[in-house]
């Protein structure tokens, strides 16, 4: 165990993070368990604790380096102590609540009374604060774009302390720039969003077995026309004819007609109790792993009422999952790829992945509709692909090569998963971003607020 | 049930409210700041769907306010308050109040001298009206003498002490004594403290505090479990404990 530490601490991650089972508490790390020394300043009281603060974070759910300090700093703002909800109409669905109230909060406090999120990510555990600063989406972006378009107005903390309100009409510049950037423009406080109205509290779904990725790729364009939610899974650890074979999903909230008669309660949850050894994922545990998920899906179409938790959140089952990568830490990689020749797009996607030896136990293809309002929010019209990577020495290679592929389809990556992308890559993918920098400059013109990311990506001070 | 407390804008107090609101019992809220009681009601408000308590300034440094503060509580509650519970409370490293005794002496007031003060005013109206339970919020830290918690846990041994005897003596008159024991519980308050065996979130903290309450019981350890590390901590021999950091 000694000798491991030390010989991790050896071998830096490239961009200065580390394992952080290498590093000696206090530490901060991301969903990817690559991270640096540092701890959370934690309050309920927002305002107070945000006062000077370099960053803030939220539940930590992203993956890379977005939610961790400057290599100057050791210490962020957290937020999730600030959860209280300060306002809500049962007649709109409009809510004003701290940042650091989570998803899954709301989901169980209001799906009983006829009201979701309008936009949720893969997991209830991620603060309003964090899916406002990544602009997250869901899968029913092709219909209800990011969580920003469901957001009126933002107070924020800006550099210089002011507390400013800013929305569409208050302060435009600053409200779009926060959509999607990634806690650079200030520390959020409150957020007003609005809820959506939902029929019951449980999902129709449907699940195909689809043999090749475009295939896969064309059906899930076809779905998006008429069903409200999409998304899904594919095998990409299979080379040849498999490669890319997969389960398409869709789903709608079930009529009140169809839905058992009480609202769904959560379900329960297990914990991964330790860390596994690094070697038990590997690319022919992960190639087992996609055979026996892919072959599950008997017969080759299913469907039924779904409980909520199944459909949107199935990985929070397990608490902790990210141990199952033992302790050498992992990153996603996520990119989307414009609509034109998508399914052809897509397995090249695969094909890249699989020729330098990446296997990925996950591997999550969603279509999205037409990017928003955010100056950088990540999705764009076309297709993501959502790929988990384990750390090794090939990885930043890989990321390297799956990045040139993307910058020539015109695509582009998302920052809250990123942990290893090069700033040559991230200006050539995002011509976006002078703009959203000027924003960020005139709020912030000695870029105090800043992140391990905003370091290695801008090219802000350390 | 109706039903005050005094430190629900943070930690298990927030937690505590949240659960008491649940199950539709009446609350007042007190507090030293206005605004973060506010925010606290409307929370409590808009997770139930129903209406926002009232919300009573009490600074727990400052006794000369409780009477009126007490008040303004009973009144909101047409004159009757079943539970009346106290989780506001200071608590430093030993380090920081060993340099700096102001700050040392404001712990020892509040966490003391004043929730005493305060605690005695409240079993005299609940002795007028017929009965009720008094809950506090005690720690561990009251239980055995540690290295790290000396003065903050004199100042809990001291409650707890008052606690359960004046349980012993109102119990027959209908109002009871409720001495929480928490364990370390991941809030605010010991954020930034290395974790030590048996952490919990507050909110089973709180679900086991609510039940006690509605019990009556005197004493109760929460989690369940710290009833025994404190039982083997206070039969450690002296030498051991000479020994050992915590
Ligand atoms: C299992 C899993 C599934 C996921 N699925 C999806 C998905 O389907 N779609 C999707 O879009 N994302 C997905 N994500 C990513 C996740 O939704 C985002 O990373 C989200 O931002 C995490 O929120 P958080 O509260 O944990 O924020 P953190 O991870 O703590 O922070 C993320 C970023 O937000 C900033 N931030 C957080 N709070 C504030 C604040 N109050 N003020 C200013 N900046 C702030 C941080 O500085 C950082 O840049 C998934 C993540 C996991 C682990
Ligand atoms: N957390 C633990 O590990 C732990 C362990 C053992 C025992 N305990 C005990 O459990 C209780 C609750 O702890 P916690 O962790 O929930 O604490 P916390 O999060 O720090 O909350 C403390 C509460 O006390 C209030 N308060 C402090 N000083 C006050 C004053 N002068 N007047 C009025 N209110 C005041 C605060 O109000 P403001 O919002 O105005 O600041 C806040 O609501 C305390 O008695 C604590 O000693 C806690």
């Amino acid at each position: 165990m000694n000798a491991d530490r030390s010989s991790m601490q050896e071998a830096p991650v490239l961009g200065g993070l580390r394992p952080v089972a290498s590093l000696s508490p206090p530490a901060l790390s991301g969903w990817g368990q690559l991270g640096v020394p540092g701890r959370e300043r934690l309050d309920e009281n927002l305002a107070r604790v945000t006062r000077g603060a370099v960053l803030t974070r939220g539940l930590g759910r992203s993956y890379g380096d977005s939610a961790l300090p400057p290599p100057s700093h050791r210490e962020v703002a957290g937020t999730r102590l600030a959860d209280r909800i300060l306002a809500f109409d049962p007649d709109t669905g409009w809510i004003r609540t701290e940042a650091g109230v989570s998803l899954g909060t709301l989901v169980w406090t209001f799906l009983p009374r006829g009201f979701f999120p309008p936009v949720t990510p893969g997991t209830q555990f991620v603060t309003v604060g964090g899916a406002v600063a990544s602009d997250v989406h869901g899968k029913n972006h092709h219909v209800a774009g990011c969580f920003g378009e469901h957001v009126a107005s933002l107070r924020i903390r800006v550099a210089d302390g002011r507390v400013v309100d800013c929305g569409p009409d208050r302060h435009p510049d600053l409200f779009y720039a926060t959509l999607g950037g990634m806690g650079l423009t200030g520390h959020i406080l409150e957020v007003t969003f609005r809820m959506a109205k939902i029929p019951s509290g449980w999902v129709f779904h449907e699940a195909e077995r689809i043999a090749d990725v475009e295939t896969f790729v064309a059906r899930l364009q076809e779905a998006a026309g008429t069903w409200p939610m999409t998304m899904g899974w594919v095998d990409c650890a299979t080379r040849g004819h498999g490669l890319g074979r997969g389960i398409l999903q869709r789903g709608r909230w079930c009529e009140p007609s169809e839905a058992p008669p009480v609202p769904p309660a959560p379900l329960p949850r297990r914990t991964v109790p330790v860390r596994l050894p690094n070697w038990a994922l590997n690319r022919w545990t992960t190639r087992i792993f996609n055979e026996l998920y892919y072959r599950k899906q008997i017969p080759r179409a299913t469907w039924g009422v779904l409980h909520p938790e199944r459909f949107f959140y199935p990985l929070d089952a397990l608490r902790k999952w990210y141990r199952l990568y033992g302790s050498r830490g992992f990153t996603q990689y996520q990119c989307v790829l414009p609509d034109r020749d998508a399914p052809e797009r897509a397995r090249q996607f695969l094909e890249v992945l699989t020729s330098r030896q990446g296997a990925s136990p996950l591997c999550v293809i969603k279509d999205c509709g037409p990017q928003g309002r955010g100056m950088l929010s990540f999705p764009m019209k076309g297709i993501s692909i959502a790929v988990d990577l384990w750390m090794d020495e090939r990885t930043q290679a890989l990321v390297d090569a799956l990045n040139e592929f993307v910058i020539d389809a015109g695509g582009r990556i998302y920052l809250t998963k990123d942990a290893l992308t090069r700033p040559e890559h991230f200006r050539a993918m995002e011509p976006r971003l002078s703009s959203f920098l000027a924003v960020r400059r005139a709020w912030d013109p000695t870029l105090s607020i800043r992140s391990h990311q905003s370091v290695r990506l801008f090219g802000d001070p350390p | 049930m109706n039903v005050v407390l005094l430190g629900a804008t943070r930690g298990i107090g927030r937690a505590l409210a949240r659960l008491y609101a649940a199950r539709n019992d009446r609350l007042v809220l007190m507090g030293r700041d206005q605004a973060a009681l506010a925010r606290s009601a409307a929370d409590l408000a808009t997770r139930t769907g129903g209406g926002a308590p009232a919300a009573v300034p009490c600074d727990l440094d400052d006794p000369a306010g409780f009477p009126e503060a007490l008040d303004r509580a009973f009144e909101a509650l047409d004159g009757r308050v079943d539970a009346f519970v106290v989780t506001a409370a200071l608590f430093d490293t030993q380090d920081h109040l060993e340099d700096d005794l102001a700050r040392a002496h404001a712990l020892l007031r509040v966490d003391f001298t004043n929730t005493v003060v305060l605690c005695e005013h409240v079993r005299r109206r609940m002795l007028a009206q017929g009965g009720g339970t008094i809950a506090v919020f005690s720690s561990v830290a009251g239980d055995a003498p540690r290295k790290p918690v000396a003065i903050y846990g004199a100042a809990k041994a001291g409650l707890s002490h008052y606690l359960s005897s004046m349980d012993l003596r109102y119990r027959e008159k209908g109002v009871r004594f409720v001495c929480v024991k928490p364990g370390f519980v991941r809030t605010g308050m010991t954020a930034g403290l290395p974790e030590p065996p048996f952490a919990a979130d507050p909110e089973p903290v709180a679900a086991r505090a609510l039940a006690a309450i509605d019990k009556g019981s005197p004493v109760v350890y929460a989690p369940s479990i710290w009833r025994l590390v404190m039982l083997v901590i206070r039969h450690l021999p002296r030498f051991v404990m000479y020994r050992l950091g915590f």
